[in-house]
């Protein structure tokens, strides 16, 4: 079989296995990195949302071969280490406003949210209304008004 | 304030173990209650299921470790509702112990427990609020005695802050420090007073979820997050029709022959697959090629199942002399898929099994599975995970079956899961309904409101079916089977309505169906306030001066009334857009929801990309009063989480039948509330109870919030809505194929990097 080899929070793998796997099952059943959840596989829940190189990234859309030695996976796990700090002020927002309930979407969440506010502070504009309507996270406990509000909470302190 | 002189005494026991372990003893009896026209004043769903968990309160026990940290295994399952923090809150505020020290577990299945440990009915806090308390103040008294021999001092001069007992000497002991000590060497029955209401400093404050960090840190480990020997992941190739059957199947070989792929083997509900990642389940299952037989309800469609619930519904009487309000109203099926899919671990030996799974019933999975594989009991072992949301899903355990099915055929352990095509297609759904509903009027007053509610016949058998009959004997509703009992325990008639009759007629079988969160309740309470609105226009009043005047108590009415005079009720509003409000009481809780809604054709038709727009709800403000909050944060998530419920049942989420099978596939096809769908503003009011007693909450919120969106397009549009969800004439999706059953697995993830 195929090696692929590529960087997974801040660490070089190696995995040796058919390249059009996707990178999910790679991270959850072969490397045990089960942050990223799946909630549908065909990139519509975004339950597996990680960063690839810094962009939000849907691992069940992505076939392993794809990757590059060095392409930079983030999952949920390597999320505070970005910023060097026990949590990213994305999840510690999470804390502040009690976000999670049965919490099997919230890794995707928060890595979507990050994304975005990266992304709209890239633009140099804050976080609208619209950017928050545009989320395509699906949280099936319907928390997405403590959502909301640990996004803007969390963008003020990143 | 009530003194504590009379304070009820509460038995319990230490039991003989190497630590301190208390249990509270056998319960006081539930008082007595006076007769009332009201069947659920007499005895409610919670009632029942209180009184029937209550002879093996004694079997669920507190622990203190070495370790200053205390255990309790909870014989409920947390899907998300919030059980796990506030159990752990009861513990820490009877023993003074800090609640991160409080460690609250998840029972694996216990026979014994017989029906007290079904998660279900909002009745977990209902029906464990008073056993934990006394079994944790027997563990705190016991701490106090050991203390006090270690210390020298008299327990009454002892104090018990944070964990650490201290003297008026100044000497003082940590409980881990005395967790043996405390222990005891034979079973002692013990009794102990609860702490009274004014002096709680954990209960009624709000708290965050214990689970909280774990959560947004990845660490919470559900199902298929756990790491079990060689369990690897194993997927279905099911039927194009609802719970169709293998016929043959043309390429096994080939099959088992694709990269990854370790075992493929014909089970009852289709072929399973094996290998060693889900990505190459999905190839496989997609490349086998299967005949298949019928499905159990081949050929049906919303159109059929319609006429047959015309057909099935009971006769509501001829109209009386006097001016009447009618409507019919349809709910289509609904599922209630959880985000985390059906899926079990299942080891499967030749003289025992192990199962992991996300169970709210699982003493009769534990039966179930045990039945299936020709086990005895005991050698089955059952361990409940922490469930991915649950909305009635995980009351069954078709995954836990299946898995343990697929691994005695393969011989090997397998980590199953539903596809999320298979969720929604094969799945458990809310049965489609409708609810017929005649109200009639004379002047100011209401003469009879009569309901006549007709469904899809409901799956109850995960134990609840058990409790109804052991519990049978002493309920006031006659023989009128499972669902008709549970249908008259969970509704009640709130309004002043004169003569009032509900009844539920059942019919078809063949459908995967369930109890979804609030049950029966969001369609009956949508279909009744929307007749609500239609009785205040006709005797000229407003919605909600007529619900004020109308509703029985004081309670019931300051939840509505603080409802509208937070939310402004009444203000003017633009066309098209309008408020609603309505009302609902369940689990020994009241609450009221206002609604503003925004029906103008630019609203609607907004860009929205494979999704759909549709009215938006722009405010919601939701008045709850559940008796005694344990947790008010918690309490706020679960109304919160009902909010976006009952937005999606009004408007948008609903599964089209066609042909014996579901059109939907994809959340992109069953259109569950969505960002685009939240109100921007949302407020939600924990009325201040004197309450002693906790209500139930998580499934509470629904109904309200259904029926005031119902209400608020209503009055938006002009028209009462009939049919809900009210865009499910819209299909606003391509289906996928039914063949394969589930869909390709995307490649252009990088091109969508954003």
């Amino acid at each position: 079989m195929p090696e692929h080899t590529f960087r997974v929070n801040g660490e070089q793998v190696t995995v040796d296995v058919e390249g059009d796997v996707r990178l999910l099952w790679v991270l959850r059943d072969l490397l045990g990195i089960t942050g990223p959840k799946y909630g549908c596989g065909i990139n519509v829940c975004k339950a597996c949302t990680s960063h690839l190189n810094g962009a939000a990234v849907n691992p069940c859309a992505i076939p392993v071969e794809n990757l590059r030695p060095t392409d930079e996976v983030t999952t949920i796990e390597g999320l505070a280490d970005t910023v060097d700090a026990e949590l990213h002020p994305m999840q510690q927002a999470w804390l502040d406003h009690d976000v999670a309930q049965c919490g099997y979407c919230q890794p995707g969440q928060i890595m979507a949210a990050v994304a975005l506010v990266r992304r709209v502070a890239a633009e140099g504009r804050p976080v609208t209304d619209a950017d928050l309507d545009g989320l395509r996270n699906i949280c099936r406990c319907g928390t997405y008004s403590r959502i909301r509000d640990a996004i803007r909470t969390g963008a003020g302190n990143m | 304030m009530s003194g504590t002189l009379g304070r009820r005494r509460f038995l319990g026991y230490v039991l003989a173990a190497p630590t301190l372990v208390a249990v509270a003893g056998p319960g006081p009896t539930a008082a007595a209650q006076l007769p009332s026209p009201e069947i659920t004043e007499i005895l409610d769903l919670n009632d029942l299921m209180t009184v029937a968990a209550l002879p093996t309160a004694n079997l669920i026990a507190v622990e203190v470790n070495p370790d200053g940290t205390v255990s309790f295994a909870l014989p409920r399952a947390e899907v998300g509702q919030g059980i796990t923090t506030s159990t752990a809150m009861l513990i820490a505020e009877e023993m003074d112990v800090p609640l991160e020290r409080v460690r609250v577990t998840l029972a694996g299945a216990r026979p014994e427990l017989v029906f007290n440990q079904l998660t279900g009915g909002s009745n977990t806090t209902i029906a464990t609020y008073t056993p934990v308390r006394v079994a944790a103040a027997i563990a705190r008294r016991r701490l106090l005695d050991a203390a006090a021999s270690r210390l020298g001092s008299p327990p009454r001069e002892l104090t018990l802050t944070a964990g650490v007992v201290s003297d008026r000497r100044g000497g003082s002991v940590a409980i881990g420090a005395l967790a043996t000590a405390a222990a005891a060497t034979r079973t002692e029955p013990v009794s102990v007073r609860l702490r009274p209401r004014e002096q709680f400093t954990v209960i009624g404050t709000p708290r965050n979820r214990i689970d909280a960090l774990a959560a947004v840190t990845g660490r919470k480990k559900f199902a298929m997050d756990l790491d079990v020997g060689d369990a690897k992941p194993t997927m279905v190739c099911r039927p194009p029709t609802i719970n169709g059957a293998v016929g043959s199947v043309t390429n096994l070989a080939q099959v088992r022959a694709l990269p990854g792929v370790t075992d493929v083997a014909v089970i009852s509900t289709g072929v399973a697959v094996r290998a060693e990642t889900f990505g190459q389940c999905i190839d496989a299952v997609r490349a086998l090629r299967v005949s298949w037989k019928p499905g159990t309800v081949e050929g049906t469609s919303d159109d059929t199942v319609l006429r047959r619930l015309r057909a099935a519904e009971l006769p509501i009487g001829l109209p009386p002399p006097t001016p009447t309000v009618e409507g019919r109203f349809t709910f289509y099926f609904r599922s209630n898929s959880a985000l985390e899919p059906n899926c079990a671990i299942a080891d499967v030996r030749a003289d025992r099994a192990e199962v992991w799974s996300a169970l709210k019933s699982p003493i009769v999975a534990q039966q179930s599975i045990a039945a299936k594989l020709r086990l005895p009991l005991s050698r089955v072992t059952v361990h409940v995970t922490e469930g991915g949301g649950s909305f009635g899903r995980k009351l069954f355990f078709d995954a836990a079956l299946e898995a343990a099915e697929a691994s005695k055929a393969m011989g090997k352990p397998v980590k199953l899961m539903w596809h999320r095509a298979d969720d929604s297609r094969q799945g458990r759904t809310h049965p489609m309904c409708t609810s017929r509903v005649r109200a009639s009027y004379l002047g100011d007053t209401v003469l009879g409101y009569h309901q006549r509610h007709t469904s899809v016949t409901t799956d109850l058998g995960h134990g609840l079916g058990e409790i109804i009959t052991a519990t049978a004997a002493r309920l006031p509703v006659g023989d009128i089977g499972f669902a008709g009992t549970f249908f008259q325990l969970s509704q009640t008639m709130s309004y002043d309505f004169g003569v009032s009759t509900r009844l539920l007629s059942e019919t078809g079988r063949g459908f995967n169906t369930g109890s979804m969160r609030n049950v029966y309740s969001p369609d009956v309470t949508c279909a009744r306030e929307l007749i609500v609105d239609q009785l205040a226009a006709r005797m000229g009043k407003d919605p909600y001066e007529f619900r004020r005047d109308f509703l029985r108590d004081d309670r019931s009415r300051a939840v509505l009334e603080r409802a509208a005079e937070a939310g402004g009720w009444g203000r003017t509003m633009p066309e098209g857009t309008a408020q609603g409000i309505a009302f609902h009481a369940e689990y020994k809780a009241v609450s009221a929801a206002l609604v503003e809604i925004d029906c103008r054709p630019e609203t609607v038709g907004r860009p929205v990309r494979d999704g759909v727009a549709g009215p938006r709800v722009t405010r919601v403000v939701f008045a709850v009063d559940v008796g005694l909050a344990v947790n008010p944060r918690g309490l706020e998530a679960q109304m919160l989480g009902c909010i976006s419920d009952g937005i999606a049942l009004a408007l948008t989420s609903s599964l089209h039948l066609r042909d014996g099978h579901f059109l939907e596939a994809s959340w992109d096809n069953y259109f569950y509330t969505r960002q685009w769908n939240i109100p921007p503003e949302v407020r939600i009011i924990v009325v201040p109870s004197t309450s002693e007693e906790p209500g139930g909450a998580g499934e509470l919120g629904v109904a309200a919030s259904m029926a005031a969106v119902a209400c608020a397009y209503g009055r938006a549009t002009g028209t009462m809505p009939t049919s809900f969800p009210i865009n499910h004439q819209t299909l606003s999706f391509e289906p996928k194929p039914t063949v394969p059953p589930v869909p390709e697995s995307p490649v252009d993830g990088l091109d969508h990097a954003r």
